[in-house]
């Protein structure tokens, strides 16, 4: 019974964030919208756009090759993966212990590689553009998320996510220095990798600063739906991660009474929606950078994250 | 067992002498490659029992060497592991050349050599005193260093040999002089009388230094680096499989064994240069691997990177050991020692790949080659998993040896010193950096050869390798996985090998639910690469058939879209120098000084616009280049003693006699 349980609360994880995901980036863009006096697309503009993406044939390049083809739903997967495996209403789930932040932010590494071939596969100068310039970004993105990692996993002596975010739900956590780095630092990781102003333009594919949107020009159809969705998750993924560290009010706790879950399930789509609000306004009152600025911009991340790690080894109290 | 993996090296030796008198056959490769197939799988099956059956040490005393002290030999748990590691690359090298030996142009230059090498290898790992270690190694890099000629119509692979037999021999001397100090005042040159001396501190540290150049400069820390990348791509590819992915372990093997095992009771303090030179190494190596084109010296340098890792692993085991924390030690250790395992596995798959594309092509400039996969579909196949592995991706091998590297990382503020409070955060920061950097590196090394397209007509015209080649590299590719998703089977058979080196352990994992592995507590950390690939195959395939079932699974071919500019030419695709420009400018401009020249013609003059690329190699030109001008300029000067008159000899003769006389009465 327990079992079946767990298996159904870890399933309702998986589909929450699959489903949520579409959502939360239409109420971006809704947000910046209305920022911006125009009246924006609906809220379910995303899942529309998916639903029509996945209906429409696949125009597939001349030299592109079986690999171009499968790359879709391997970022699909290991994305999925990785955004499931971050606590959302509840701690605990049946298979957080199976991959920790280390392996989280591997499987996102594991996206990526495959992303970044896929922009080298039709051999165009535009899907060039686009994988150099994210693996250069991902180069200094990845080690300043490590250091972040390895800060937390200082913190609640632990790399297990669902085990992190108990202990920075408790009340010993407390204020600390290495946290403040921390969040920063990981804020401005997040913007980065899920591909936002000021690093990268979600919107366009018109620029010469574009990277993510490069990268994935020749896909159509339902493989660019997927990888739509992928990024979807990617954001969403780094959205809650914020929250469950960050702000990890009213999580529930593994075994704690149905009601838990209820209050779980709620707290974290005020959270969702405040953190939606937040990257709106953000972003537009942001201008996009330079492409080799980023270096600047995740090189502040890396410090920070790297002095926060040096915090905590240098002492406990930090 | 000993016995049977002694017989395997003499044999091997057998048919080195074989191969040199009839190397002219057509039959000759075929015999060699086979026959090192037999020996190594039969050699490989009884070091993998010794080993996984935690059977007591063997010696054995031969009556040849230096007379009065005979020749020793000795198989522990450390031997037979990397034995293990040996014959796996040499049975999957030996299947490789199978296939891809027939192409090769001057057999008597390669196979008698072969043999021997594999021998010299053997005969390293079970050596047990000073003299037959010294000199098996001596045989190894020799023999290795033939093959490294063996094309030696090729300037370039002249100047790889000179400069390999150089620092090889001043790796020997190092090694020659460690094993002197650890010899103690009474002379010993066994190794369980070496153990028993407990060298002084102060000796024992020299023994650390003279290990970590003598041992460090045949595996390839920076800066004693500098051979590498220009011998091992320079070797035929099967050799460069074997001395990229298994002599470089050797290496690793002698530090392990005068380090840890010679020389005694480590102090903190020796932690620090072997944690420096790691970070160090680690990332230098990476980095100097994106800048390169030529996918065998890519490859050569990412050697460098991941003898970085392996360091960084040894370094915190020393760390650990010297403060009495033996879990600890036990759990940086299999990681260093996994790494050790995993990356003899993707190096030689990898080199086994790049020798397909080059029978096929002629080329491994990257520049020339592109769309290989439509040409090459399972070669392609194979190196993407040796390049998934590498790049350290879940669910493969390569993440599980830097996920519990970064675990032994996460154990080290316990230390209470406060030297490595400050060092361990930054080594491991450089690490972080250089699995970053790895991952872009194989984008590009898999993305400009085998996608994309063709850029030469001998590229477009590829055709696949033949099925011993492609045999060799499946078995190599399966074992990646396998270690990646069942890496608890793996870290267990480690187990002894820490035991024997720190006296304790990694917990048991193979009756951890689930097969995850868990190195200290449920709590803490564990990670499950079963679970982790079911889990992407489920939710891929569930994608796939749940789109192609509700929604369109129709597909239509059309040009490339390219944002409407497609251009049917191949030459506007990016290449590996443009793919690198990003990382070049953020980390090149620093490390190597990297300078773009852009030179646009005038307005009507029809030259075609160049832009050039300045790097320069800082080791080589702060290290190296200064020192051979020395070298040069004390040889020049010297020179003139040849020129002395009959008078001036003797005088200088008298002149040294009386100079030995008067240190010989000071010393007394």
């Amino acid at each position: 019974m327990v079992l079946i349980r767990d298996l159904l609360i870890q399933g309702a994880q998986m589909f929450l964030v699959l489903l949520a995901a579409p959502l939360f980036t239409g109420f971006v863009r809704k947000v910046k919208a209305r920022l911006l006096r125009r009246q924006g697309p609906p809220l379910i503009q995303p899942y529309l756009d998916l639903v029509r993406l996945t209906r429409k044939e696949v125009v597939l390049a001349e030299s592109a090759s079986w690999l171009f083809r499968v790359i879709p739903y391997l970022v699909f997967a290991a994305t999925w993966i990785a955004a499931s495996l971050v606590p959302t209403f509840r701690t605990g789930l049946l298979f957080s212990w199976s991959a920790d932040l280390i392996a989280i932010i591997a499987l996102l590494g594991s996206g990526r590689f495959f992303l970044a071939l896929g922009g080298l596969d039709v051999g165009t100068s535009f899907g060039g553009i686009g994988s150099s310039r994210e693996v250069m970004i991902a180069s200094l993105a990845e080690p300043a998320m490590l250091m972040i990692v390895f800060t937390l996993a200082l913190i609640a002596g632990s790399t297990q996510l669902s085990t992190v975010a108990q202990f920075m739900a408790s009340p010993q956590v407390g204020l600390r220095a290495s946290l403040a780095l921390t969040f920063v630092g990981l804020v401005l990781v997040a913007i980065a990798e899920s591909s936002r102003i000021p690093v990268d333009n979600p919107a366009t594919h018109l620029e010469l600063t574009m990277v993510h949107e490069a990268m994935v020009l020749e896909y159509s159809g339902r493989h660019l739906a997927l990888i739509e969705l992928s990024s979807a998750l990617k954001l969403i993924l780094y959205v809650s991660l914020l929250a469950c560290l960050f702000a990890p009010w009213g999580i529930e706790a593994a075994g704690a009474a149905p009601p838990a879950l209820a209050i779980g399930v709620a707290t974290y789509i005020a959270k969702l929606a405040v953190g939606g609000f937040l990257l709106a306004v953000f972003e537009t009152s942001i201008a996009k950078m330079r492409v080799f600025r980023v270096a600047e911009f995740l090189g502040v991340a890396l410090m920070l994250g790297f002095l926060a790690t040096l915090l905590r080894f240098v002492s406990e109290s930090f | 067992m000993l016995v049977i993996a002694l017989a395997g090296a003499a044999a091997l030796l057998a048919l080195a002498a074989i191969a040199a008198i009839s190397a002219g056959a057509t039959a000759a490769p075929r015999i060699v490659y086979g026959t090192s197939l037999v020996i190594a799988t039969v050699s490989l099956v009884e070091a993998a029992t010794q080993l996984l059956g935690w059977a007591a040490p063997q010696t054995l005393t031969l009556p040849f060497g230096v007379p009065w002290l005979g020749a020793h030999f000795h198989l522990d748990a450390l031997s037979a592991f990397f034995l293990v590691v040996v014959d796996l690359g040499a049975a999957s090298t030996s299947l490789f050349a199978l296939g891809y030996g027939r192409h090769e142009q001057a057999p008597q230059r390669v196979l008698p050599f072969y043999a021997a090498f594999l021998a010299g290898m053997t005969l390293v790992l079970l050596a047990d005193d000073a003299f037959t270690f010294v000199l098996s190694w001596e045989f190894m890099s020799l023999t290795s260093w033939a093959l490294v000629t063996a094309h030696h119509r090729v300037p370039e692979n002249v100047r790889a040999g000179y400069v390999y037999l150089v620092m090889a021999s001043f790796g020997t001397l190092a090694l020659l002089l460690a094993f002197g100090v650890l010899a103690g005042p009474d002379g010993h040159y066994v190794f369980s009388q070496m153990r028993a001396t407990h060298p002084a501190a102060a000796l024992g540290a020299l023994a650390l230094v003279l290990a970590l150049i003598g041992a460090g400069s045949k595996a390839g820390i920076v800066p004693l680096h500098a051979w590498l990348p220009l011998a091992h791509p320079a070797a035929p590819s099967q050799v460069s499989a074997l001395m990229s992915g298994v002599m470089t372990k050797v290496a690793i093997y002698g530090f392990v064994r005068i380090v840890l095992d010679l020389a005694g009771a480590p102090a903190w303090w020796w932690s620090i240069p072997v944690l420096t030179l790691g970070g160090i190494t680690a990332v230098l190596g990476v980095l100097y691997a994106l800048m390169q084109h030529d996918l065998k010296r890519l490859l050569a340098y990412h050697t460098v990177e991941n003898i970085g890792i392996i360091f960084i692993g040894l370094g915190l085991a020393l760390a650990f050991k010297a403060y009495g924390m033996p879990a600890a030690a036990a759990l940086a250790l299999t990681a260093a020692l996994l790494h050790v395992f995993n990356h003899s596995l993707f190096k030689s798959l990898l080199f086994f790949g790049t020798g397909a594309v080059l029978t096929a092509t002629g080329e491994r400039d990257m520049e020339h080659l592109g769309g290989l996969i439509r040409r090459m579909p399972q070669t392609a196949f194979v190196f993407l998993v040796g390049c998934a592995a590498i790049s350290a991706l879940p669910p493969l091998n390569g993440f599980v040896s830097e996920w519990l590297t970064f675990q032994a990382i996460l154990l080290s503020p316990h230390l209470p010193s406060w030297g490595l409070k400050l060092l361990v955060p930054a080594v491991g920061a450089l690490l972080a950096l250089a699995a970053a950097l790895a991952a872009a590196c194989f984008v590009k090394a898999y993305g400009i050869t085998f996608l994309g397209r063709p850029r030469t007509s001998a590229a477009a015209a590829a055709a696949e390798t033949d099925g011993f080649s492609l045999a060799a590299m499946f078995l190599l590719a399966a074992l990646c996985l396998i270690a990646g998703i069942l890496p608890g089977l793996f870290i267990d058979a480690l187990a002894p090998v820490s035991w024997v080196l720190i006296g304790a352990r990694m917990p048991v994992q193979i009756g951890v639910p689930w097969l995850s592995i868990v190195p200290i507590a449920q709590s803490r950390s564990s990670y499950d690469g079963l679970l982790v690939f079911l889990f992407m195959i489920i939710s891929g395939g569930l994608a796939a058939s749940a789109i192609h079932r509700f929604a369109s699974d129709r597909l239509r071919r059309a040009p490339a879209w390219d944002c409407g500019y497609s251009d049917a030419s191949p030459a506007t695709q990016y290449t590996a120098m443009s793919f690198a420009q990003p990382i070049r400018r953020v980390f090149g401009s620093f490390v190597f000084r990297a300078r773009e020249r852009g030179e646009m013609p005038p307005p009507g003059d029809m030259r075609a616009a160049r832009l050039s690329v300045e790097l320069h190699d800082p080791v080589w030109e702060t290290l190296y280049a200064p020192l051979a001008a020395f070298v040069g300029f004390g040889a020049e000067r010297l020179n003139r003693l040849q020129f002395l008159t009959i008078r001036q000899f003797l005088s200088l003769v008298f002149a040294a006699l009386v100079a030995l006389l008067l240190v010989l009465a000071l010393w007394s």
